[in-house]
């Protein structure tokens, strides 16, 4: 009984929980400009999606936040391997400063994040626009990479650094031929978190997109809900969206198992 | 100087770290193609010299040649060495054959070369035809050999070895310890290794370097170290002995165990105090006959597997540990004999406690990071630094550390046959060293008192 009780709990949560994405993602096969009426079974507002016309500044937006995406997720990559491999050498006191640094932005609430980054760039002088979304984006997502890398690095023999330099190697080349290979999952898993925020962030980009204009998608929806009413493209592009974070997660948990399994073998 | 037939020259390695010195002043230099073991307990900085050896770690003051060429402030990746690491270090994303072709690949050797110089290394070590397997599927043994392909292949001067085999077990080790000493023998490189365990280190060394706290003890051929050790440390570390306090009566006489001894020493002038040390299997044992040295009641008797481990208690209360082929009884009283030459006389680093202190008034001394209650001292100058002595039985020792005036912890117990000699640190770093015959364990934290009595106070000559 206790069971039961136990498993539909779990269920009615799970229902409340996706019942907003399975309805709009059944939505999306249909017509019907409002939301809840059903007019047959249609694959028109796909279509209609990517065939550009009214709907161009939604692609536009699409574009936007893919390249934005993409830059910042390889920036803060790049940046966090860095920052992760600098904290992992440092000793005691040190080390758990910079630490304690990599984890408050990523408490930080995010509409603060975007407010001081706006005065930032204001007081700077920096003209907001693509470079500034982009700028703001690596600064959030970097401690982030930080945090997946860690594991790799203090999992790692320690020892082997400096058999690479035994062996002959500079420091930059025992570097790119010993340590970057064996934290390269953390490197993966990094991009993929890091890419994935930067998609599906709101609170920073207002504040850093500044007024040329520029639209990413949840300033578009954003905006455009708030002329009256979404646009009934929205529906299949949330399944998308949905479909291909859910595929990312599939991938980033697939690999972190297949990492741990891996580690069990190494064990026995 | 000129040509010089060492490979490697340390001279006056020092590493400090502040006040504390893991490294002091030392010195060795190593004969190209000898098998040089750097033998010591853990935290004597026989690892910290190995890396300074090998460029991971910089020497606070010395100087370090290599085949006469001076590399004291070359990169490891310069250095021509290479070392194979106690816990292997292999690369885990690279197969057996990168990772022994790591060093190849980077001096940009022809690809038929490094295929011949990989098999090569692989026959060496008996892992033929493992080229291409992960290195995370073999076992602990399997990955030290591809570490010690990894490092030949590329055919240093020097191969360095840290404790390359306390990882693996007994079997295992004994295994791989022939096959050290057979490759160190058809390479003719010069292996430094380094190991705290001396059974290891006498097998297969040349020459075996003592070190404890940061100092070279004795240097030797494994058979100097055992047979002569040149104090109560090397003693006690290197194989079973009875260490005793003894007196240098004269020359060739040595009182101790309350009876002269015939030895064969000269040269420590008249009544001098000594240690002694005599090898358990050097003492001969014997039913009660008069024509013995020494007699004793055994107290008892363990089967070791060739020999038979025995304590014997004389009738002035010393212990002395003997082995032998024979087994006697516990309770039966045997008679014993030692011959000169199997008697070990060696100088004594001290003879009691000096500590550096400061007069605080008449009648306290400042020293070991406190201050001590002392007999009146005639006209001293308040700050005024003095030597203090204090003799080792006289140091009390408390389980109850907030007994104590000053606080240390066990570092080193020696077994002098009727009394325990420890070597007691506090937490600044001072030695203080006791006789006693209260049992301790290494490790123990112990309140330490010292009666005013037994505290002398010598002005230092101005």
């Amino acid at each position: 009984m206790k069971r039961f009780f136990a498993q539909t709990y779990l269920w009615l949560l799970l229902a409340m929980l996706y019942a907003p994405i399975v309805i709009i993602a059944i939505f999306s096969f249909t017509e019907a400009k409002v939301l809840g009426n059903w007019t047959g079974f249609s694959t028109k507002l796909y279509t209609s999606l990517f065939s550009g016309g009214v709907h161009h500044s939604l692609l536009n937006a699409i574009e936007n936040t893919l390249i934005i995406a993409i830059v910042a997720a390889a920036l803060s990559t790049l940046l966090g391997s860095v920052a992760a491999i600098g904290i992992h050498n440092l000793r005691g006191r040190k080390k758990m400063v910079m630490n304690a640094l990599n984890n408050i932005p990523m408490l930080n609430p995010d509409i603060i994040t975007g407010i001081s980054l706006f005065l930032l760039f204001v007081s700077l002088g920096i003209t907001q626009g693509y470079t500034t979304v982009i700028l703001a984006h690596v600064a959030f997502c970097t401690p982030y990479v930080v945090l997946c890398i860690m594991p790799r690095l203090q999992q790692m023999n320690p020892d082997i650094y400096e058999a690479a330099l035994d062996l002959g190697a500079t420091p930059l080349q025992a570097m790119r031929k010993v340590i970057i290979p064996e934290i390269k999952p953390g490197m993966i898993s990094g991009f993929i978190l890091a890419f994935t925020l930067s998609i599906d962030d709101f609170a920073v980009t207002i504040f850093t997109i500044g007024t040329g204009g520029l639209e990413t998608l949840s300033t578009y929806i954003y905006a455009d809900a708030r002329k009256g009413g979404l646009t009934p493209e929205l529906r299949p592009l949330s399944t998308i969206i949905f479909v291909t974070v859910l595929l990312l997660l599939i991938i980033i948990n697939v690999r972190s198992q297949r990492a741990a399994k891996k580690k069990e073998a190494l064990v026995k | 100087m000129g040509e010089s037939n060492f490979i490697i020259e340390l001279s006056h390695i020092s590493k400090c770290y502040g006040e504390k010195c893991v490294l002091d002043d030392v010195s060795l230099y190593v004969k190209k193609g000898e098998f040089v073991t750097i033998l010591g307990p853990s935290g004597c900085g026989k690892t910290t010299l190995l890396k300074i050896l090998a460029g991971f770690g910089v020497a606070t003051s010395g100087e370090i040649k290599i085949a006469g060429a001076d590399i004291t402030d070359v990169p490891p990746h310069l250095r021509p060495v290479n070392t194979v690491f106690q816990r292997y270090a292999l690369f885990p994303h690279l197969n057996v054959y990168d990772n022994i072709a790591f060093g190849l690949k980077l001096k940009k050797v022809k690809q038929d070369e490094i295929d011949a110089r990989v098999r090569k290394a692989l026959k060496m070590v008996g892992m033929t035809d493992y080229e291409w397997r992960d290195v995370n599927s073999l076992s602990g043994g399997q990955q030290q050999r591809v570490a010690i392909a990894r490092a030949i292949i590329n055919r240093p001067q020097v191969l360095l070895l840290d404790e390359p085999l306390a990882a693996l077990d007994l079997k295992m080790r004994k295994d791989m310890q022939m096959e050290l000493k057979d490759m160190h023998k058809t390479l003719g490189i010069t292996f430094v290794y380094v190991t705290h365990d001396q059974e290891e280190a006498l097998t297969l060394s040349d020459t075996i370097v003592v070190m404890s706290e940061g100092r070279v003890q004795q240097i030797g051929t494994p058979t100097d170290i055992y047979n002569e050790p040149v104090n109560s440390f090397v003693a006690d570390f290197i194989g079973e002995s009875n260490i005793l306090n003894g007196e240098m009566v004269r020359d060739r006489v040595v009182k101790f165990m309350g009876r002269e001894f015939e030895c064969v020493d000269e040269g420590f002038g008249e009544n001098t105090p000594v240690d002694v040390v005599i090898r358990p299997e050097d003492v001969y044992i014997m039913a009660r006959t008069d024509s013995g040295m020494l007699d004793g009641v055994v107290q008892s008797c363990i089967f070791k597997g060739v020999h038979y481990e025995m304590t014997v208690l004389t009738p002035n209360g010393y212990e002395i540990m003997i082995q032998d082929y024979n087994a006697f009884e516990v309770g039966q009283e045997v008679s014993m004999i030692v011959k000169p030459s199997d008697i070990h006389v060696m100088h004594k680093e001290r003879v009691c406690n000096t500590f550096e202190g400061k007069m605080v008034d008449s009648t306290h001394v400042e020293m070991l990071g406190t201050q001590f209650l002392c007999n009146e001292v005639a006209d001293v100058e308040v700050g005024e630094s003095v030597l203090v002595e204090v003799p080792f039985n006289k140091v009390e020792l408390m389980d109850n550390k907030e007994d104590g005036q000053q606080v240390g912890d066990v570092r080193f117990i020696l077994y002098k046959g009727d009394h325990y000699h420890l070597t007691v640190r506090t937490a600044d770093g001072d030695n203080i060293y006791v006789d006693t015959t209260d049992v301790w364990d290494d490790g123990d934290i112990v309140g330490i008192r010292i009666q005013a009595d037994d505290i002398v106070i010598k002005k230092q000559a101005k």
